[in-house]
């Protein structure tokens, strides 16, 4: 059985002078149990919105939201469950723990309004804070408490019912980078050992990719790909799911004869492969600082503007035609500022169309 | 900042050349200290001063004489009993608004916004008069109407109780609680109490375990508000209580006062009964303090996200009818009336256009010496008071705020003192400092007045200043040093223009309340010197309602300018 499914799912907001914006828009998923899913996407792309029309503090404009099969929201059948009787666990991004109770009582809030009998109480919240490794902080109050154990306290609380999913709003954001990447890998070990099934929403696409069985990429309301995060990362289906997953070069080119040359450069061919099924006559090559060979001879001739040393790796720019191109290198290749150089792109992707029209429709609904 | 004080005494030095080391802001923590000790400091212990001591002898016969006079406790009793029920009643009433406005999906959110701002510029004395025009025993105009409708012999109500002061007192008095609250709810983080529905908690479990507990530390801060302002409350219980003999200790304080027409040991009777007024207070703000302490919760939200509003469904439209009725019953009749009375040709008729006249405005606007009078003074006075107690704000907020020296603490509590002494008592220790005693004799003259003003509201300014320079991070001063200018330079080019906005809407914060002052100005005002609140007062006792609601009225539209004009500019700061 599916954990949650999404059919048609559509949400509109009036906004402003601006009429109906569609915030998500014709969302169609279906999450297996025990999955842990991200939603992927820059800010105002939607993901949070579907997970709060997942979580009923949010209704839908079209569809139906499905969760055990059973659907808890429809805009056809007219159905709205409550957000309390979804049986959801779900972890704020500002934590949201209550500063009034101990940590006991937070945890033991979901217990006590299903009216859980004292024993059984005191072994779930018990074994709740042992898995947050909270132990012992029982009796403590939240404003005594760091960033990290209110995290694991809005955590706790959310499994200690036994959800059938858990929803992760950014959870890890609010968190400083070392404990960033801790919690990450509790979160991983916790869903693995009770079997959770995990929607996590996050704008962090290494976040996204070392904590995901399927991982999708949102970009103003439209699901962009859905995939797992190794085909997404070597495949990536358009230019916003390339830009979005790592450091990008995207260089505008032009084919003629065979030959692909750097937009408005005719002189001087770029030495790679057109991409099979590539037919335009223009488009842009789109490649990872760290796909691109530097060489001594050989290659598209250009010089190193820059070189900049970044601990592990250094950084070359480099112009090819009218674009600069970063490109990393783990070792010291020995370059200097200055210097000759050919560059070679390893396996670039193609991408059809020039310039990206998304931008402007993504500027103004910032404004928003 | 001790480096910069130092190169600023150097260059003194070097540009007057005569030696003389002034330092900058010890001069002007000196002069702040001086200013504060002769308006607020030294009125006050000539209070404690005349209660207990007779030349230098301690003396306390006189302080437990006054206070365990009979009438004395009876007054006393009073101001606990409607303190009391005034902070309970304004407290469920502004919590009921609050969370109606603040979490449920009921409409027209704006409108009742709107009227909720009406009680602040209404003084709560000319609310006073309004509601005896409608519930005078047997004339007010739904008494009346009550009477003529059913037949009754008996009133409805009769305003001229403790129950009416404390409905009149608690109409005005609820927004504190609402205020607090409604900004405690929008500050709050939702997501708190989305979880506990995703815990699984409904509605109103959500309300009752996780709203209320968190809005407690503001209810309480409101209610407590409410409590120190009844106490000291003066304008609605001589209104409605004088003419019943009910007497609450403020309008005890005034009528020994008035009994003794200006004798020295009536002060002193006063003075006393004033001290015990003040310790009433004082224990209302221990009370305060022991609950504040328990909780302050960080309930400031994360991310920008609307709360989720509860669906009221059937309750909609019958919450939404109850609301406008209690509103313009409670806030807006009184309001409409005060105009409307001030129409009538003689009070007691019917509202027929054929008995309206404008005869009243003109009389109170063109003809009447003392109401003209009192309108002009009342100008002058605030006016002055407003840029005088500003000024002297912000040179205190500097102190305190930026030089953070040795006393610059104290020179807070001081400053900050007559948020909580009642205004009442202030005029008593001004009476005493100013009338001969030490050489100057001010009694009878505006100058009396405006020194109580500044001592009164220079508390306002001082926290308006401090607020708005406590936002101008010190290290734009510094990268003005840094680019050469000096401190004073630095001060007059970078703090300064940072705050202005602070100090207008400074200004009108003292200008707004010195205009519907009523408690000081009742005793210290002399032939030619009524302020507006003195001559609406002096009209109304007269007997001449018409004439005095048309003054009110008069009075309610400058403030509501006033008003407007303050909205106006902090809007316009917000904007930036």
């Amino acid at each position: 059985m599916k954990a949650v499914e999404f059919i048609h799912v559509s949400k509109a907001f009036s906004a402003r002078n601006q009429g109906q914006v569609l915030a998500v828009d014709d969302f169609n998923l279906a999450i297996e149990e025990g999955e842990c899913f991200s939603f992927l996407g820059p800010s105002g792309c939607g993901k949070t919105t579907t997970l709060r029309m997942v979580a009923g503090f949010e209704d839908l404009t079209a569809g139906e939201i499905r969760i055990g099969g059973q659907p808890v929201s429809s805009h056809e059948k007219n159905i709205y469950v409550q957000p309390e009787n979804r049986g959801l666990g779900m972890v704020f991004q500002a934590f949201a723990v209550w500063p009034h109770m101990n940590v006991f009582e937070n945890v033991a809030f979901p217990l006590r309004v299903q009216k859980t009998h004292k024993a059984a109480l005191n072994e779930k919240v018990t074994e709740a804070l042992r898995q947050t490794n909270l132990s012992g902080l029982e009796r403590s109050y939240p404003n005594s408490l760091s960033g990290g154990q209110l995290q694991r306290i809005a955590l706790a609380r959310a499994i200690v019912t036994n959800p059938k999913v858990l929803l992760l709003d950014e959870p890890l954001s609010n968190l400083d980078p070392q404990l960033r990447e801790m919690m990450r890998f509790e979160i991983k070990e916790l869903q693995r050992k009770l079997g959770l099934t995990i929607i996590f929403v996050t704008h962090d696409q290494s976040e996204a990719m070392a904590l995901s069985d399927r991982m999708l990429v949102m970009d103003m309301g439209v699901i962009q790909q859905i995939d797992t995060p190794l085909r997404m990362y070597n495949n990536p289906k358009n230019r916003f799911v390339y830009s979005f997953l790592g450091l990008s070069n995207f260089i505008p080119v032009e084919i003629h004869e065979g030959q692909v040359y750097p937009a408005g450069c005719q002189s001087q061919s770029l030495d790679c492969d057109i991409e099979s099924g590539f037919t335009a006559h223009e488009g842009v090559i789109a490649s990872r600082p760290n796909e691109i060979g530097l060489l001594r001879e050989g290659g598209f001739p250009t010089k190193i503007e820059r070189r900049i040393f970044l601990s592990d790796h250094i950084e070359y720019r480099v112009m090819v035609g009218a674009s600069e191109v970063r490109v990393q290198s783990t070792r010291d290749l020995g370059f200097q500022e200055g210097m000759p150089c050919g560059i070679v792109f390893h396996k670039p992707k193609w991408y059809a169309g020039r310039s990206d029209d998304r931008d402007k429709e993504r500027e103004k609904r910032k404004v928003i | 900042m001790k480096q910069a004080a130092n190169t600023l005494s150097v260059r003194l030095k070097a540009n007057d050349g005569s030696g003389i080391k002034i330092n900058f802001n010890t001069l002007l923590m000196i002069v702040c200290f001086v200013i504060l000790a002769i308006t607020v400091v030294m009125p006050m212990l000539l209070v404690v001063y005349y209660t207990f001591f007779q030349g230098l002898a301690f003396d306390w016969r006189m302080f437990t004489e006054v206070v365990l006079d009979p009438a004395n406790l009876k007054a006393t009793g009073n101001t606990v009993v409607i303190s009391i029920l005034v902070t309970i009643i304004g407290t469920v009433v502004g919590l009921f608004f609050a969370w109606l406005l603040g979490r449920s999906d009921i409409p027209l959110k704006k409108l009742m916004r709107t009227l909720f701002a009406i009680p602040y510029m209404f003084p709560p004395f000319i609310g006073a008069i309004a509601w005896s025009i409608l519930l005078y025993p047997r004339t007010g105009y739904i008494n009346r109407i009550f009477m003529n409708l059913t037949g009754s012999e008996s009133p409805l109500f009769n305003i001229n109780s403790i129950a009416g002061i404390v409905f009149v007192e608690a109409s005005y008095y609820f927004p504190f609680v609402f205020l607090q609250v409604v900004s405690a709810l929008e500050r709050m983080d939702p997501t708190l109490e989305e979880s506990a529905r995703i815990a699984g908690a409904n509605q109103f479990h959500v309300i009752r375990k996780i709203t209320l507990p968190l809005v407690i530390p503001a209810t309480a801060a409101g209610a407590m508000l409410i409590l120190i302002s009844t106490i000291s409350h003066f304008g609605v219980p001589a209104m409605l209580g004088f003419s019943v003999n009910i007497f609450t200790l403020p309008t005890k304080i005034y009528e020994i006062i008035n009994r003794s027409s200006g004798s020295f040991d009536g002060i002193r009777q006063a003075a006393a009964l004033s001290v015990l007024l003040v310790v009433v207070v004082i224990l209302a703000l221990a009370v305060q303090k022991f609950i504040l302490r328990s909780g302050s919760y960080d309930i400031i939200r994360g991310k920008s996200m609307r709360p989720m509003l509860i669906k009221l469904r059937g309750l909609k439209y019958p919450l939404l009818v109850f609301s406008i009725v209690a509103l313009a019953f409670i806030v807006v009749l009184p309001f409409c009336m005060i105009f409307a009375v001030g129409l009538l040709k003689a009070y007691g008729l019917p509202f027929k256009l054929s008995n309206l006249t404008w005869t009243n405005y003109t009389y109170v606007l063109f003809h009447s010496k003392m109401a003209i009078d009192s309108i002009k003074n009342s100008f002058i006075l605030c006016i002055s008071t407003g840029l005088i107690a500003m000024f002297l704000g912000v040179m205190i907020a500097y102190v305190v705020v930026k030089v953070k020296a040795k006393g610059a603490s104290l020179l807070e509590i001081l400053s900050l003192l007559p948020y909580s002494v009642p205004g009442l008592v202030l005029a008593i220790g001004v009476i005493m400092m100013w009338s001969g005693k030490f050489g100057i004799n001010l009694y009878n003259t505006i100058w009396i007045i405006l020194i109580a003003y500044i001592a009164r509201y220079v508390a306002f300014a001082m926290k308006s200043a401090a607020a708005s320079m406590q936002q101008v991070h010190p290290s734009l001063e510094e990268a003005s040093r840094s680019c050469g200018a000096s401190h004073l330079q630095s001060l007059k080019d970078i703090t300064l223009p940072l705050i202005r906005p602070g100090m207008i809407a400074g200004f009108f914060l003292i200008f707004l309340p010195a205009m519907r002052e009523l408690t000081t100005s009742l005793l210290l005002y002399g032939p030619y010197t009524r302020t507006l609140g003195v001559a609406i007062y002096a009209i109304n006792a007269e007997g001449n309602i018409i004439q005095s609601a048309a003054l009110s009225a008069v009075a309610i539209l400058i403030i509501l300018m006033g008003d407007l004009t303050l909205r106006y500019i902090t809007r316009e700061k917000k904007g930036r």
